[in-house]
């Protein structure tokens, strides 16, 4: 598998360039080159259609005939007999889905007792409710819940697969799809069905999240995504017609592997960022611990949370559950004030979607302010307790 | 008891620079780091290697300069490392990489725990790792805080570990072999030792290295051509909305800022 430049062809556009994925491109005089980094990948074939001037010797791979792969079908996550927000979110995009492919949206709630769930389901859009119940399904085991999955899925075909990416998707689903033979694309925050081929375009940050790379599972069913919870909306919808397809399952206890111990929870009540409608969140501007005092000052007397980037995370001034970002929490509040925060994708893909978006930072430059409404250009050790003084002593004039 | 841990060389995403003019992605000059979930993975495995007398096997998938995270497994304390390096395996999505790690897993034959990162911060897909225990078919447990025990309860081998969930944590006893994803509160990882990183360096450790024939893998099995994910594109994220500059002394734009706040249809606006 070679990919090489026709010389006299190229017209220095750099247009393959810019699409490469992985710097396999590069320009020598004025003429595209190809690197050693180059993977065969053909996306400057594609990018290069008007002068026709890389040519590679990549035999086109079929594509198998899926005409008898139907249905858009959700993972209905559920934690002791309750539904988690991002499944009915997850219904909400397979709507838009369904309708695009002209197909069904199922819907499928496995555990102990989970029956009361399958109205809601129907209630957001779900005509059909694969509802497996079983003892060995009450807690979430790996092994157990893949087995019911790829059952279901061998059984009844369905062409796309969604689930949430949270703690429990990210670790069933890429199980998942390893056995039902598919490829999987990791907290998407986009998904739409392409006009032409009706594939399913899955874009997620890439390379530390400083790209958005769109993929596509063209040669395997189902195509599997799992979307952050707060990415989609949940949309009510009246489905007529529907039905619930109960599945038996037969799961032995040696199979399984996994043995639940206990649970603890740990959580405290009234910190979940997600639910806030104020955040303040500081970065790698932000001055240790004193300085995020002086953030939870400006959110308390907003009424807000207070939440963080990856790596004040890391440095463990604030526990992972506030943490915003690709490896974080997705939230949406009206107000969002990022505190000397650049703006790296990876932490804009948890917060862009909400709806005011206040940046301070002194680098002026800083992408952060590319989605704020309303930027300062400054310290926020100095902005804010100005914010602070203001606010408490009854705001501005 | 034979542990494997896998390892990834990435670029050192937490410094990376975008161009203002363009808003691309400035690779040139960028560091090659081990990944850091994958140093607390190591660790693990030397501490149970210390505490057992274990053998830890470092494995990684990559280009020929990924034998530097290798070294630093070693000089961390690792036995023995392999690197699986082939220009076939490059352009893998996770289903490919997956594959190639667990054919050379199957190759290694001997393996009680395979420790790995919870994710790798260039992809962040946390994929990997339970998509090579169901290629070899056993137990998996992710998001790992804590590895409390081993062989302690039953007849059988088991491993008794914390998992970190939204709402607090599990403890759950895994059968062996199984597959450990770990996260960064397990453990403080130590710096190299200094003799070690000397020998693996003039290569009185062994680092092999193994290409998809080694592992018995066809070429068309791994890398982008058995990837079932392909990238159709990639883009720069283009955000657009009204983007006001507040100008003037600190006073006058956080006036200014309380004011538009006030005005604003949020649910706050009349608190203020």
């Amino acid at each position: 598998m070679t990919i090489w430049i026709i010389e006299e062809k190229c017209d220095g556009c750099q247009r393959c360039v810019r699409v490469c994925p992985y710097e396999g491109i590069e320009m020598k005089g004025g003429i595209a080159s190809v690197t050693e980094r180059c993977t065969s990948c053909g996306a400057c074939i594609e990018a290069c259609k008007k002068n026709h001037a890389i040519e590679s010797d990549i035999k086109p791979r079929p594509v198998p005939d899926f005409s008898d792969r139907q249905g858009v079908w959700v993972f209905a996550e559920q934690n002791q007999g309750k539904l988690a927000r991002v499944s009915l979110e997850l219904l909400g995009k397979a709507q838009e889905l369904a309708e695009d492919l002209g197909q069904e949206i199922s819907a499928l709630v496995c555990g102990k007792n989970v029956s009361h769930l399958v109205q809601t389901l129907h209630d957001h859009g779900a005509k059909n409710v694969y509802l497996i119940e079983d003892n060995a399904l009450e807690n979430f085991r790996t092994i157990a819940y893949a087995n019911v999955i790829e059952d279901l899925v061998l059984t009844h075909k369905p062409n796309i697969l969604l689930m949430g990416a949270t703690g429990l998707g990210r670790d069933l689903a890429p199980r998942v799809s390893r056995r039902v033979g598919t490829g999987l694309t990791a907290d998407c925050t986009q998904i739409v069905i392409d006009p032409e081929e009706k594939l399913m375009y899955q874009t997620r940050p890439a390379f530390g999240g400083n790209v958005m790379a769109t993929i596509a599972c063209r040669y395997t069913r189902p195509q599997m995504a799992t979307v952050r919870p707060g990415v989609m909306e949940a949309l009510p919808c009246k489905v007529e017609n529907t039905k619930i397809i109960r599945h038996e399952v037969s799961l032995k206890k040696q199979d399984i592997r996994t043995r639940i111990l206990e649970k603890i929870l740990e959580k405290k009540p009234g910190t979940d960022i997600s639910e806030a409608s104020v955040v303040v969140a500081g970065g790698r501007g932000i001055n240790g611990e004193k300085g995020f005092a002086m953030l939870r000052e400006l959110a308390d007397l907003l009424g807000g949370e207070l939440a963080c980037t990856r790596l004040i995370m890391e440095q463990g001034i604030l526990p992972h559950d506030v943490q915003v970002g690709q490896t974080g929490k997705t939230i949406r509040p009206e107000i969002y004030i990022a505190c000397g925060i650049s703006g790296a994708v990876q932490h804009t893909a948890g917060m862009m979607g909400s709806r005011y978006i206040i940046a301070i930072n002194n680098d002026p430059l800083a992408p952060i302010f590319k989605l704020a409404n309303w930027s300062i250009v400054g310290d926020a050790h100095e902005i804010v307790p100005e914010f602070i003084k203001q606010l408490s002593s009854g705001g501005a004039s | 008891m034979n542990i494997i841990v896998l390892v990834k060389q990435v670029p050192n995403t937490t410094h990376i620079k975008l161009d203002p003019k363009t808003g691309n992605l400035i690779r040139e000059g960028l560091e090659s780091i081990m990944n850091p979930d994958d140093l607390h993975a190591l660790e693990a495995g030397i501490r149970i290697k210390e505490e057992t007398g274990a053998r830890v096997t470092a494995v990684s998938m990559g280009p020929p300069q990924a034998v530097d995270v290798l070294t630093q497994a070693m000089g961390m304390g690792a036995d023995k490392a392999i690197l699986l390096s082939d220009r076939a395996f490059s352009g893998a999505d996770t289903w490919a990489t997956s594959y190639t790690l667990s054919k050379a897993i199957e190759k290694i034959n001997e393996y009680d725990l395979i420790l790995c990162g919870h994710q790798a911060i260039d992809g962040d897909t946390a994929q990997i790792g339970p998509q090579i225990a169901d290629w070899l078919d056993i137990a998996q447990a992710t998001y790992v805080r804590e590895i409390e025990s081993m062989n302690k309860n039953e007849a059988e081998n088991e491993i008794i570990v914390k998992r970190r969930l939204e709402d607090g944590f599990e403890r759950v006893a895994c059968k062996m072999p199984v597959l450990l994803t770990i996260i960064s509160e397990l453990n403080e990882p130590r710096y190299p030792h200094m003799g070690q990183l000397i020998s693996a360096c003039e290569q009185k450790a062994p680092i092999q290295v193994w290409n998809a024939a080694d592992i018995g893998a066809k070429t068309i099995e791994v890398g982008l051509e058995g990837s079932n994910t392909h990238v159709i594109k990639t883009f720069t994220p283009n955000f657009k909305r009204q983007n006001e500059l507040l100008e003037g002394s600190t006073q006058e734009v956080v006036s200014d800022l309380i004011g538009r706040l006030k005005k604003s249809d949020t649910s706050i606006s009349h608190r203020l």
